[in-house]
C-alpha cells in the first residue's frame, strides 16, 4: 500500500516548470530514489513534499491524507522527517541538542511545562537525551555527542542530521543527496545505514547522484527530466531504459 | 549546566542582600533608589534578550510596551470617577470591588481603579497589542522587522505625547502606591527604600528563574534552533511562527510588568519612557550583555543604568549608549562578557600559544 501518493504535481517559477505534472507512489518499507540530471526538478520536488514550497496543481497524499496545504512542521507531525542538500544544522548548538531537536514532535513541554520545570517534564527532558543518544549509537556516532555540530567534518555533520531526522522517529524519510561531499568507503558506509534503516520499518525516498549507491539500495526507481517522469521502474529496469541511458550519457540536447 | 543556574541563582540573591547591607552600613542607603529603578529596567532588558539573544528576533519597540504597561496603570490609578459615580459601570465596578476611595493631595476625595486591577489590565492590554502588532510583523527578517517595531515605538511615543487624558508632555502623576499585600507595596516613599528595593530585585530574581527554565527547556532548545536554522527546525516539527510570537509576547509582558512596577515606585510616568531612544538604550545593553547571555543582560543592565540614573554618564547619556551599540557591533558582536572575549584577552595576556580554536 503506498505510503506517499504523489498525484500530477506542478511547480512554475516565473516562466520555468520546474515540476512538470509528475505522479509516482512509495509502498511502505521500501527505498526509492529520485535521479535525474541537475535541474531536473528534483529538490523541488522534495520541497513540494515537506512542505517547503505549495504545488501549483495536484495533490501529495500522506497515508491517504493530503498535506500539500500543510506546513513544514505540520508535515513532520505526521511523520514525515527531512534531510537537506546542503546541510543544514544548528548552530552553537552541540551534536546532541541538532539530535534532540528532531524529537520535537514526540514530546510536549511548552512555555508553562518549561517555566515551572515539573518533575513531569524534568522526565521528558531526559527521556529525549536518551533516546537521542541511542540513535546516535545507532549510527555509530555517539561520541561526538558534546561537540559543536558544526565544528564537526563534512561527513560526521552529514551523520548528525541524518540522526537529527530520525529522532523525529519517521514514517518516511527523505534524503538530499546523503552521499554528496563524502568519500567512497563514506558513502559505502552511507548504504549501509539507509538499508538498515528500511529494516527498521521506514520508508526511504532518496535523490542521489552516486549511481553505485542508487542502484545498490533501491527498490525502485524514478527518473525526472526537465520537470517530468521519464521513467519509474526497478533499478535493474531502469538500467536498460533508453531513454534514460540517453539522458545520461548523450546529453547533446542540453 | 542546572546545576550552575543554581549557584549563580544564589550568588545573585546573596549579592542583593550583601548590597543593601553595605549600604545601610555604610549610610549611603540613598543609593538604593538607583538600584531599585535599575532592577525594573534590568526586567525589560532580559525580556528583550529572550527575544534578542535567543530567539534571534529584534525589537526596537520595547519602550512602547513599557509605556503601554506604565501609562495604562498610571490612567487607571490616578483617573478619578467621582463624577460617574451614578453610571452603573462604575457602580458594578465599585460592586466588584476593584475601585479604592483616597484622598487626593489637597484633601479632595478621589474615586480611582485599584492597582492590582490596573496591574492585570495593564497586563492583558500589552498581551493584546503585542499580539496583534507581532502577528504580521514577525513574519518580517532583520532590517524589516527592527523597522516595523521601531514604527511601532514611534507610534507609541507620539500617541502618549499627543493625548491629553495621558497627560501629554507633561505624563501622569500623583500615581498612588501599589500595595502587593496588606503592609508590603510598591511607593518611591522614603521609609519604604528597602523593602522597594528587595520588591524590586525579588520580581527580577523571579523573571530569571522563569527565563533560565525555559531556556533550558524543550522550548528554549527549539527557539536556539529557529535562531540558527529557520527552515531546518521548521521541517523538525517546530512551529516556527508560534514560537517567534510567544516569546515576543512574552519579552512585551516583561517590559510592561516593569513599567507598571516602576510607574508606581516613581509615583508617575512620562513620555520619555516611550521613547526610541530607551529603546534603542535597551538593545544597546542587551549587546553589551552578549545577546545570548541572560546574566550578561542582567549584570550590564543593572551596571549601565545605575550609571546612569546616577548621573555618571553626564548630559551625554543617550549619545553613550548610541556609542556602546557602535562599539560593540564593531569590536565584539557577541558582547563583552562572552567567553570568547576573555579567551581573546587571556590569550593577549598570556605566553601560551596553544589555546587557539578550543571553540
Amino acid at each position: 500500500m503506498a505510503l506517499l501518493q504523489v498525484e500530477g504535481v506542478s511547480k512554475k517559477f516565473g516562466g520555468l516548470q520546474a515540476v512538470n505534472d509528475v505522479s509516482f507512489y512509495i509502498r511502505r518499507g521500501t527505498i526509492k530514489a529520485l535521479i535525474g540530471p541537475n535541474g531536473a526538478g528534483k529538490t523541488t520536488l522534495f520541497n513540494l513534499i515537506s512542505g517547503f514550497l505549495r504545488p501549483d496543481s495536484g495533490t501529495v497524499l500522506f497515508e491517504e491524507r493530503p498535506i500539500q496545504n500543510l506546513r513544514p512542521y505540520q508535515i513532520a507531525g505526521r511523520g514525515l522527517a527531512r534531510t537537506f542538500q546542503h546541510i543544514k544544522l544548528f548552530s552553537k548548538m552541540t551534536a546532541l541538542e541538532n539530535v534532540m531537536i528532531g524529537r520535537h514532535s514526540h514530546s510536549r513541554a511548552e512555555f508553562i511545562a518549561g517555566i515551572l520545570n515539573l518533575p513531569r517534564t524534568r522526565r521528558e527532558e531526559t527521556d529525549i537525551r536518551e533516546r537521542s543518544l541511542e540513535i546516535m549509537e545507532f549510527l555509530g556516532i555517539a561520541g561526538l555527542a558534546g561537540l559543536e555540530a558544526t565544528s564537526l567534518s563534512y561527513g560526521q555533520q552529514r551523520a548528525v542530521e541524518l540522526a537529527r531526522a530520525l529522532a523525529c522517529e519517521p514514517k518516511l524519510l527523505l534524503l538530499d543527496e546523503p552521499a554528496a561531499g563524502l568519500n567512497m568507503r563514506e558513502t559505502a558506509e552511507t548504504a549501509r545505514l539507509i538499508a538498515r534503516i528500511k529494516d527498521m520499518g521506514v520508508t526511504v525516498l532518496l535523490v542521489e547522484h552516486d549511481m553505485s549507491l542508487v542502484m545498490n539500495i533501491s527498490d525502485e526507481i524514478i527518473v525526472l527530466s526537465y520537470g517530468q517522469t521519464i521513467a519509474d521502474d526497478t533499478p535493474l529496469a531502469i538500467q536498460k531504459n533508453a531513454e534514460v541511458i540517453s539522458i545520461y550519457l548523450g546529453e547533446d540536447d542540453a | 549546566m542546572p546545576h550552575g543556574k543554581y549557584i549563580r541563582l544564589s550568588v545573585l540573591i546573596l549579592a542583593v542582600v550583601a548590597v543593601q547591607l553595605l549600604t545601610h552600613f555604610t549610610g549611603a542607603t540613598y543609593h538604593l533608589t538607583q538600584l531599585t529603578m535599575s532592577a525594573y529596567y534590568s526586567m525589560v532588558i532580559i525580556g528583550l534578550c529572550l527575544l534578542i539573544g535567543y530567539a534571534g528576533q529584534i525589537s526596537l519597540g520595547h519602550a512602547g510596551f513599557f509605556a503601554i504597561g506604565g501609562y495604562t496603570s498610571a490612567f487607571l490609578t490616578t483617573f478619578d470617577l467621582t463624577p460617574y459615580r451614578g453610571k452603573a459601570v462604575v457602580s458594578l465596578l465599585a460592586k466588584a470591588g476593584v475601585l479604592s476611595a483616597r484622598q487626593d493631595l489637597y484633601g479632595g476625595s478621589l474615586l480611582t481603579v485599584q492597582p492590582w486591577t490596573a496591574c492585570v489590565i495593564a497586563i492583558l492590554l500589552t498581551l493584546l497589542v503585542a499580539y496583534i502588532i507581532g502577528g504580521p510583523v514577525l513574519k518580517l527578517k532583520g532590517h524589516y522587522l527592527a523597522m516595523a517595531t521601531l514604527g511601532f515605538g514611534i507610534i507609541v511615543y507620539r500617541l502618549v505625547l499627543g493625548t491629553t487624558f495621558l497627560g501629554a508632555a507633561d505624563g501622569l502623576s500623583d500615581v498612588p502606591a501599589f500595595t502587593l499585600f496588606p503592609g508590603v507595596g510598591v511607593s518611591g516613599k522614603i521609609s519604604m527604600i528597602i523593602q522597594n528595593y528587595y520588591i524590586a530585585w525579588g520580581l527580577v530574581i523571579l523573571g530569571m528563574i522563569v527565563l533560565l527554565n525555559l531556556i533550558d527547556s524543550r522550548v528554549g532548545r527549539a527557539l536556539r534552533a529557529i535562531h540558527a536554522a529557520e527552515d531546518a527546525a521548521d521541517a523538525m516539527g517546530v512551529n516556527v511562527s508560534k514560537y517567534k510570537l510567544n516569546i515576543f509576547v512574552l519579552s512585551a509582558v516583561y517590559a510592561a510588568v516593569a513599567g507598571v512596577f516602576l510607574t508606581h515606585y516613581n509615583g508617575g510616568i512620562g513620555p520619555s519612557e516611550a521613547s526610541i531612544m530607551k529603546s534603542v538604550r535597551y538593545v544597546a545593553i542587551v549587546a553589551v550583555g552578549g545577546m545570548a547571555n541572560l546574566w550578561g543582560a542582567l549584570s550590564m543592565g543593572v551596571l549601565l543604568n545605575y550609571l546612569s540614573l546616577r548621573g555618571y554618564l553626564g548630559s551625554y547619556d543617550d549619545a553613550v549608549f548610541g556609542g556602546i551599540l557602535i562599539v560593540i557591533m564593531l569590536f565584539a558582536p557577541e558582547g563583552l562578557l562572552r567567553s570568547g572575549v576573555l579567551g581573546d584577552l587571556k590569550r593577549t595576556f598570556s605566553f601560551r600559544s596553544d589555546q587557539g580554536g578550543a571553540e
